[in-house]
C-alpha cells in the first residue's frame, strides 16, 4: 500500500512540489493513494505520460474515475447525492467515438489558419488593455488589467457571449476551479453557468449572430443541451487557462531578469519562449486522470483494469530524459513536444488560440512597458496552489 | 518520403499545420488534416518527422 498522496502545495512558486520532482528522478510510475482509498498510479515520466494519454485503453469517463484529491471526492459525493449530471456536450469527459463527434464539429473552428486570422483583433485587445493600464494608477494588478481581459474578451467574441455578462460567469468559474470550494457550491456554480448559457443559446436560435455558437445552432447537429455543454467547456477553458499562463508567465519573466533580457533583445524568440513557458510552468497541476479499461503495460509495469492513473504534467514536462536541464527556464530551448496542452484525443482544442494570445500578449507587454517590474517582493505574490489550474491570483506591477 | 494521413483518427489539433504549413493544412469543415504535399521535398523531411511525433492522435505516418 502506498501512502503517497497528491498535493498542489509547493516549496517554491515556479517549481512542482519537491516530493514529486524527487519521485520523478527515481522512476516514471509510482503507486499513489487516491482520496477514496483507491490504490492507483501517478506518472511522472514524459514518455509514460504520453503513452497513457495516447492510449484509448485509458478512459476519461467521469463515472470510472477516482478522485486524486479530497476536494474532488467531496464534489463527487455531492454530485451523486444531487443526481447532478455533466451536460451532454461536455466532451472533455467522453471517450471515442462519442468524443469524436463533438471534437470534429468544433475542430474546424479552431484551425491554425482561422486562429491566425484573429491575430489583428487580439492585438487590438491587448493594446487597449495596455492603454487603460497606462492611463490608470500604479501599481496595477496585471491579472485584472491584462491577463484575464485578453482571453476573456477573445473567447467571448469568438463564441458570441456578451462580454458585459462576464461577472455572471467569472465568479462561478473561480468557484469551479477552487480546491477549497464546497461541493455544493461547485454544483451551484456549474448550474448557474449552464443556466446562463442555455438561455443564451435560446436567444441565438431566435436571433443568430455571426459567431461560433450561432454557427453551431444553425448547423443543426446539436441539441440545446449539447450546445450548452459545448459552450460551457469552451467558455470556461478559454478563460482560466490562458489568463493564468499570461499572469504566471509574466511573473516567471519578471523574476528571471536574465531570461527577460534575452527575450527583449531578440523578439524573434517569442514563439519559442511561449512553448518554453508552457513547458516550464505547466499550469495543469492536478491531473489529468485516466482509468484503465483493461490491463495495460506501461514501461514494463502493468496497470490493472479499473486502476486510476494521474499524469503529473509539471514533472513530466521537466523529465531530464526529454528536456535536459528542464528545471531551468530557457527561452532558447527547443521546447515543442511538451505536454502542457495534453496529448492524445483530448489535446487542447484551443491551443492554437492560446499560442497567439500569449505571443501577442507578451510581445505587447514587453514593447509597451519596458520598465515593467513587480511592485511587491516576489514571495508576496499570491500563488494559486488552492486552484486546480495554477497561476497567480494577483500580480501587482509597476513600470 | 511518402506521408499518409488518417482523417478518421485525426482530431484536428493542428500540430501538423503549425509545424509544416507547406505540407499540412486543416479542413475548414472539421479541422482534420489536409495533405498539401504527400511526398514533400527532402529538405522538409525533418520537419515532417517532427510533425508526425507531435501529432497527438497518431493520424500521421511516413514511409
Ligand atoms: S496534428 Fe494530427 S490530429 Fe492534429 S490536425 Fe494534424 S493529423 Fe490531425
Amino acid at each position: 500500500m502506498s501512502d503517497l498522496t497528491l498535493t498542489t502545495r509547493r516549496e517554491r512558486p515556479l517549481d512542482p512540489p519537491d516530493r514529486f520532482t524527487e519521485l520523478g528522478e527515481r522512476a516514471h510510475l509510482h503507486r499513489m493513494a487516491y482520496a477514496d482509498g483507491h490504490q492507483g498510479w501517478l506518472v511522472t515520466g514524459y514518455a509514460a505520460a504520453r503513452a497513457v494519454l495516447a492510449d484509448p485503453r485509458f478512459s476519461n469517463r467521469p463515472e470510472l474515475a477516482h478522485p486524486p484529491v479530497a476536494a474532488r471526492l467531496e464534489l463527487l459525493k455531492e454530485m451523486q447525492e444531487q443526481q447532478f449530471r455533466v451536460p451532454p456536450g461536455f466532451f472533455l469527459r467522453m471517450d471515442a467515438p462519442e468524443h469524436t463527434r463533438y471534437r470534429k464539429l468544433l475542430a474546424g473552428q479552431f484551425t491554425v489558419r482561422r486562429m491566425n486570422q484573429l491575430e489583428p483583433r487580439i492585438e487590438e485587445i491587448a493594446e487597449a488593455c495596455l492603454d487603460r493600464m497606462e492611463a490608470g494608477e500604479r501599481p496595477a494588478d496585471l491579472v485584472e488589467a491584462f491577463a484575464l481581459p485578453i482571453p476573456s474578451l477573445v473567447i467571448c467574441e469568438l463564441l458570441g457571449v456578451p462580454y458585459a455578462d462576464r461577472e455572471r460567469f467569472q465568479a462561478d468559474s473561480k468557484v469551479l476551479f477552487g480546491l477549497d470550494s464546497e461541493g455544493a457550491d461547485v454544483i451551484a456554480a456549474m448550474t448557474s453557468i449552464s443556466t446562463y448559457l442555455y438561455g443564451l443559446i435560446q436567444h441565438k436560435r431566435a436571433e443568430p449572430g455571426d459567431d461560433l455558437l450561432s454557427g453551431l445552432v444553425a448547423g443543426g447537429e446539436l441539441t440545446d443541451e449539447e450546445l450548452t455543454g459545448v459552450a460551457f467547456l469552451l467558455l470556461v477553458a478559454g478563460h482560466e487557462t490562458t489568463a493564468n499562463m499570461l499572469g504566471l508567465g509574466t511573473y516567471a519573466l519578471l523574476t528571471d531578469p536574465g531570461q527577460l533580457a534575452v527575450l527583449r533583445d531578440d523578439p524573434s524568440l517569442m514563439d519559442n519562449a511561449v512553448e518554453e513557458l508552457l513547458r516550464h510552468l505547466t499550469i495543469i497541476h492536478l491531473g489529468p486522470v485516466r482509468t484503465a479499461l483493461e490491463d495495460v503495460e506501461v514501461e514494463g509495469t502493468v496497470i490493472a483494469k479499473g486502476e486510476a492513473v494521474t499524469l503529473h504534467l509539471p514533472v513530466a514536462n521537466r523529465d531530464p530524459e526529454r528536456f535536459p536541464g528542464g528545471g531551468r527556464l530557457d527561452v532558447t530551448r527547443p521546447a515543442t513536444g511538451h505536454l502542457a496542452f495534453g496529448h492524445g484525443i483530448h489535446q487542447c482544442l484551443g491551443q492554437q488560440l492560446a499560442r497567439i494570445e500569449m505571443r501577442v500578449g507578451y510581445a505587447a507587454l514587453l514593447r509597451r512597458l519596458p520598465g515593467l517590474r513587480l511592485a511587491v517582493p516576489p514571495e508576496e505574490v499570491p500563488m494559486r496552489t488552492d486552484m486546480s489550474i495554477y497561476g497567480v491570483h494577483r500580480l501587482p506591477v509597476t513600470w | 518520403m511518402k506521408i499518409e494521413a488518417d482523417t478518421t483518427v485525426c482530431i484536428g489539433a493542428g500540430m501538423c499545420a503549425l509545424t509544416v504549413p507547406k505540407v499540412f493544412d486543416q479542413s475548414e469543415e472539421d479541422g482534420t488534416v489536409v495533405l498539401l504535399d504527400p511526398s514533400p521535398p527532402a529538405e522538409l523531411e525533418d520537419a515532417v518527422r517532427r510533425a508526425v511525433t507531435l501529432c497527438p492522435s497518431g493520424a500521421l505516418s511516413v514511409s
